[in-house]
């Protein structure tokens, strides 16, 4: 039996070799192998063993995959119109895509990460970030929705999120790039060292999920880049990497690495609380969009606010501290115990490994080195734990195992390079195809990993898939973790360019899997509650046709005395209540779009006919034998026409002396 | 012994071999249910074994059927003998129990997978009745308004 599987295994490393072999590993040992595909393989009809949630990078969505099978489930819209799901398309959902800057269909989501309880991952909710418009989205995952999105005023590039405390008090938001803030905003860019700052922002979440933005932090022109959060000792600490503390504002990439150090900002919000409470806040006029989705509504609002508080770190100066940090850090990640910090910087050839309790006794003794910006910076050694040497060039991001190790991702030499935290020791690496950039152990940023598999989550792919012409798939690689080795057990494409994800257990999100809206709890203004409701309603040019929906057909199907000129609004009301059965709607010359209907939900499609004829309309969403049957008409007449409007299903309209053709499919 | 099957599977699919595996790759341990002839012809499958119906209507359940019906059933099943998407409602308590029908609109899938007398209906009307999340309660109410559609009194 051993020497059997053995000789399977061999074999099958042989074959893989040679179906790999346009990968052109850099050796033997970097190629799938040995059991790997039975690690990876999930057979037909069972499931994985973790969600793992990853950003959609420049699609601006979040993409759910199954773990360790690399099978997607589903893309989560979030930052940009989905026409496979109608969102931003249905009336119903457009609010949730409005910004201080009106309706943005197509925004940036750089990172996710789970809701977390006592610094466990708890399955509620998953946030991202919007990069370009600033903004952070609570996903809820009993339906895997969008539940709400909330804009950051004084913000540009909102990349420094959307990272969270560890009961999810907190999820925060650091500006990529500083600018001009307050009452003065038409300055010439050069001035960026005297009018430009930076932002981090502090989301409040409360135990139903609310978003409120508690306060600001007005900070030193400089680019916030990642961060983590403290946990254990180090609760109440966020973690703050930055770079360009050059302060320059052209060039970046030669004129934002010229100085051997940059930093890490620790942030005591515990104390910035105490500040809030005491009233030293500043309050500050802004404008920015609050968007949320009602569940029993299925309705988006979008509300735009016009305050937030703001606290001054350089006069409140207990709140921040800068910790030098070399060559342009990138990660900044907590380990598991929440002593360590470990700073990744993109240029370096070395991790420093930073000590809270050091951190905490730098600060007691004033170990500082002067001040950047107003805020005092700590002496590197003051707060150096370690380094680790000859790690490999341009760390990235690291994750942990919570067995002691942690696992940094390097960009320039594309390797995953396992560490031991305590003595600093490389012990083990593995190659990435190619240029990876974050990575993800389920739980590896909490205080409970679970350390199966690593995913590495690569800029470039180049030939690890059939070609699809200039625009390749993105792509992740699965490492198994378990042992000693770090090993590549499978590939799996992505959409858009997958920053930041997080995994979690199968069973602690599937559990709580919504299957239906319940029709007895839809509270749409537009809801059809049975056929009985259905009707067609004139106000003025707009007419609202109150629809149903089920397997396999709407009521009403034939419409008539609706004119040129007038808005159409379909509001179908999908009355099935079973799991899987949702239902499309789509309607000819419809220039917005379709429906994509769930059981017991309602949705809205605004349609203005631009000529006069009958227009056929059908569901779009396979749902029965009979589901090529499930169509309908609507009649448009021309402006001041005086046809009746009508409405009808199962019976003529009118009576009529044409004959009707012989049914035929 | 599954193992080494599952290997030896991956292994011809990887090599893409042009003959087939010889022996049978057995990796589901389920079998697909199959029509049961036990099953009680009379009560259908599911929870209701025993559903006591009164001599006369009550008349405030068939009123709450008669809402759960136009919610969730109006759309498929009329009134009269006319058939729709599903048949029609007139004299169904004389041709069905109180259990088959409330089994059926509450164990739906199972029913359709297994009843004959379902699975007769599924024939000719080839839509699956949909399972449309009815409580007991809601299946009770929907069997006293179809006795009340039915000249109970």
């Amino acid at each position: 039996m051993k020497l059997m599987n053995l000789l399977f295994a061999s074999a099958i490393f042989a074959g893989s070799i040679s179906v790999f072999s346009g990968c052109k590993p850099k050796s033997a040992g970097s190629a799938v192998s040995g059991d790997a595909a039975i690690k990876a393989f999930v057979p037909p009809g069972k499931y994985d063993e973790y969600y793992n949630f990853v950003s959609g990078g420049f699609s601006g969505q979040m993409s759910v995959y199954g773990l360790p099978s690399g099978r997607l489930f589903r893309v989560i819209p979030v930052f940009s119109v989905d026409p496979e799901k109608g969102y931003g398309y249905s009336e119903e959902s457009k609010p949730m895509l409005n910004t201080s800057h009106g309706f943005i269909p197509w925004d940036d989501l750089h990172h996710t990460e789970m809701s977390q309880t006592n610094g466990e991952i708890d399955g509620r909710w998953v946030f991202g970030n919007a990069n370009n418009t600033p903004r952070v989205a609570r996903i809820d995952l009993k339906t895997f929705r969008t539940a709400e999105i909330i804009e950051l005023p004084n913000s540009a590039g909102n990349h420094s999120s959307p990272f969270i405390t560890m009961n999810t008090e907190y999820v925060v938001a650091g500006t990529r790039f500083s600018v001009p803030i307050g009452a003065n905003l038409d300055v010439p860019i050069s001035t960026y060292k005297q009018n430009f700052k930076g932002t981090i922002s502090f989301i409040s979440v409360d135990t139903a999920g609310a978003m409120k933005i508690a306060f600001q932090l007005l900070l030193p022109g400089v680019n916030f880049d990642l961060s983590h959060a403290g946990k254990g000792p180090s609760h109440g600490w966020f973690f703050f990497s930055c770079y360009n503390s050059e302060q320059a504002n052209t060039l970046l990439e030669v004129n934002a690495s010229q100085r051997d150090k940059d930093f890490i900002l620790a942030v005591n919000w515990k104390k910035a609380e105490e500040y809030l409470k005491a009233g030293k806040g500043i309050k500050q006029q802004v404008k920015y969009a609050h968007n949320k989705y009602n569940e029993n509504s299925h309705t988006a609002t979008s509300e735009i606010l016009n305050e937030v508080t703001v606290l001054d770190p350089t006069i409140l100066k207990d709140i921040c501290y800068f910790i030098p940090c070399p060559k342009s850090p990138h990660g900044c990640d907590v380990d598991p115990e929440g002593e360590y910090i470990v700073g990744s910087g993109k240029l370096a050839a070395l991790i420093p490994v930073f000590s809270f309790t050091k951190i905490q006794k730098a600060i007691a003794d004033k170990a500082y080195d002067g001040e950047f910006g107003g805020i005092p910076v700590i002496k590197y050694e003051a707060a150096l734990y370690g380094e680790v040497k000859k790690p490999g060039l341009g760390p990235l991001h690291t994750e942990f195992d919570g067995k002691g190790n942690a696992y940094t991702s390097f960009f320039v030499t594309s390797e995953l390079v396992k560490w031991n935290i305590k003595d600093l020791k490389v012990l083990d690496r593995a190659h990435t195809y190619y240029s990876v950039g974050h990575l993800c152990i389920p739980g590896g940023d909490s205080r409970k990993p679970s350390p199966k598999y690593v995913i590495a989550y690569n800029k470039i792919t180049k030939d690890r898939y059939l070609p699809t012409g200039p625009e390749l798939a993105q792509s992740a690689q699965i490492f198994d973790i378990s042992g000693d080795k770090m090993q590549l057990i499978n590939d799996f494409p992505t959409i858009g360019e997958p920053h930041y994800a997080q995994a979690a257990s199968a069973e602690l999100i599937m559990k709580n899997s919504q299957k239906i809206y319940r029709i007895e709890d839809n509270t749409n203004p537009y809801v059809s509650k049975g056929e009985k409701e259905t009707k067609v309603v004139r106000e003025g040019n707009k007419v609202h046709v109150y629809a149903t929906a089920i397997r396999s057909h709407f009521a009403p199907d034939n419409i008539e005395g609706v004119k040129i000129g007038d808005e159409v609004y379909f509001h179908v009301t999908n009355l099935e209540q079973d799991w899987d059965v949702p239902h499309g709607f789509a309607v000819k010359g419809a220039a917005n779009a379709e429906l994509l209907i769930m059981p017991g939900e309602t949705q809205t499609l605004k349609w203005v006919p631009d000529r006069v004829g009958v227009f056929p309309m059908y569901c779009t969403d396979f749902c029965s034998a009979l589901h090529q049957e499930m169509q309908g008409y609507i009649r448009v007449s021309p402006a001041g026409s005086n046809v009746p409007l009508t409405f009808s299903v199962g019976k003529t309209n009118a009576p009529t002396t044409e004959t009707a053709p012989s049914a035929q499919k | 012994m599954k193992k080494m099957l599952l290997i030896s599977g991956l292994f011809l699919l990887l090599l893409a071999c042009s003959s087939q595996p010889e022996t049978k790759k057995e990796t589901t341990e389920t079998t697909p249910a199959t029509a049961t002839t036990s099953a009680d012809d009379k009560r259908g499958i599911g929870k209701f074994t025993n559903v006591e119906v009164g001599k006369t209507l009550d008349a405030k359940m068939a009123e709450m059927g008669t809402k759960v019906y136009e919610v969730k059933c109006s759309s498929c099943h009329k009134l009269t003998d006319e058939k729709l998407v599903g048949p029609g409602w007139k004299d169904v308590t004389q041709r069905r129990s109180a259990e088959w029908v409330m089994n059926f609109a509450t164990n739906t899938e199972e029913m359709l997978e297994k009843d004959v007398n379902a699975q007769a209906m599924l024939e000719l009307c080839l839509v699956r009745m949909p399972n449309q999340s009815l409580t007991d309660d809601d299946a009770r109410h929907i069997y006293e308004f179809m006795r009340k559609n039915d000249g109970v009194k």
